[in-house]
């Protein structure tokens, strides 16, 4: 039995900037801010942008929101402890943290990162499809949301997917991002809807 | 993926519902659909690990790392606790993010116009590992009340933004701590988004004179609880009996 009770969620509010991405407030204090770039040269893994806009009930961008992005290595690993797949190989180079705010004109959220590989699924169940973890807050937003972001180009492995099969069909494209080639590489567009027609599919987790 | 791992399943009644009319910002960003219900895989068991030697050594000092040739203007406070799970443990080497407005209820932020003059020697964010205790401590001033467009003659009550990790993502929470006695809390749109009134007493640090310094600052203590981990009694302490 627990004895103790969790600490009650509130908004992040329209200021998250200044504890989290203080850059995006407007101004510099700590040597070593998170952000939205989880390579470093020698990172192992195909690189790539993931962009997307977060979208409130009426379509309007929301552009004071704060994404944060936890994902395995290219070959489907966790830097924790908990992660226990002796078979594939860590990256020291690759923590798989990231936070972006939404741009305040456009609304745009970006990562710089790799594709990871596939990861482990629970014990008796097939492994899940490359996919990153995605888990927002705003104003507005009074407990995290969290959801997944998969890969269109990972067609065979998202069909065997033990967390897509329980999504009903109609909303499964909510959790598939959409791949560009572009000239400065391959680009994953994934708009989060947070209300509404095509809503995104958020998981209590 | 050891059973140990799993988190005890989130008390919802304990948090704000998506949907808070009384706050309005809520209406157009609240999920209609339910949240889909997922066993734990390693991708929620896990979370990022963070190291001291990232974090400057004044980070968790508000008074000290924005000064500019001088010291904030307020009430200078320690802000103090310990941050554990369901089951009492301490949380150690997680980190702790805060944020708030200066002592006039103004935020360093680009967005942010209220007429309230901003703090030429404040920033308004620290950050912290707890030590292996899960105790963390910082020092900084009080935040000021402040207005905001809910309703027009709207007021947030002083608070301070708190954001924790915890050891795997399913333990991410971001909070907001409220100080003892402040006459805005019960009216708060905000505050008044969590249903259970003890949940928001929760939130509410207590004056903590023991851990006050003496003709220097005031002190205020917070605990924080996060999700539990499952206790698997069959694994852990039948097998051994």
């Amino acid at each position: 039995m627990s004895s103790f009770r969790e600490t009650p969620s509130q908004t992040a509010g329209p200021y998250v900037h200044i504890g989290l991405i203080p850059r995006q407030a407007g101004f510099a204090i700590y040597e070593r801010e998170l952000g939205n770039v989880l390579v470093s040269p020698t990172t192992r893994g195909e690189r790539i942008r993931i962009e997307g806009r977060v979208l409130d009930g009426i379509g309007a961008p929301a552009r004071d929101a704060l994404v944060e992005l936890w994902q395995a290595n290219a070959d489907g690993r966790y830097a924790h402890p908990a992660d226990k797949q002796e078979s594939k190989a860590q990256d020291l180079q690759f923590r798989g943290f990231g936070r972006a705010g939404t741009h305040f004109e456009t609304g745009l959220f970006v990562f710089e990162t790799i594709k990871p590989g596939p990861v482990a699924g629970r014990a008796g169940q097939p492994p899940m499809a490359p996919h990153v973890n995605l888990w927002l807050v705003a104003r507005g937003i009074n407990l995290g949301l969290a959801t997944r972001m998969y890969f269109a180009d990972e067609e065979a492995a998202n069909a065997r997917d033990p967390v897509l099969a329980l999504v009903e069909p109609m909303r499964r494209p909510t959790l598939i991002a959409r791949r560009e080639d572009r000239a400065e590489g391959p680009a994953y567009v994934f708009d989060i809807r947070l209300q509404g027609e095509a809503e995104t599919v958020f998981f209590d987790v | 993926m050891a059973l140990d791992d799993e988190f005890l399943q989130r008390d919802l009644s304990q948090h704000p519902p998506a949907l808070t009319p009384g706050y309005r910002s809520s209406v157009l960003r609240a999920p209609r659909a339910p949240l889909l219900s997922l066993d734990a895989t390693l991708s929620e068991v896990t979370g990022p690990v963070f190291r001291a030697d990232e974090l400057g050594p004044l980070d968790h000092d508000l008074i000290r790392n924005y000064a500019h040739g001088g010291e904030p203007i307020g009430e200078r406070i320690i802000v103090h606790g310990r941050v554990m799970d369901e089951n009492g443990r301490g949380v150690p080497h997680t980190l702790l993010e805060v944020w708030q407005a200066n002592a006039g209820g103004r935020y360093r932020h680009v967005n942010d116009r209220y007429l309230a003059p901003v703090d030429p020697n404040f920033g308004g964010c620290g950050r912290c590992l707890t030590d292996e205790t899960g105790a963390y401590v910082f020092r900084t001033v009080k935040p000021g009340a402040y207005p905001f467009r809910n309703q027009i003659n709207s007021w947030r009550p002083a608070h301070i933004h708190f954001s924790l990790f915890g050891s795997g993502l399913a333990q991410r929470l971001i909070t907001q701590m409220y100080f003892e006695g402040d006459p805005l809390i019960r009216n708060d749109a905000i505050a008044g988004t969590i249903p259970d009134a003890s949940a928001v007493d929760r939130l509410v640090a207590r004056l903590d004179m023991n851990a006050a310094v003496p003709l220097d600052c005031l002190a205020y203590r917070f605990d924080i609880v996060l999700r539990g981990r499952r206790q698997t009694l069959f694994e852990n302490k039948l097998q051994g009996a």
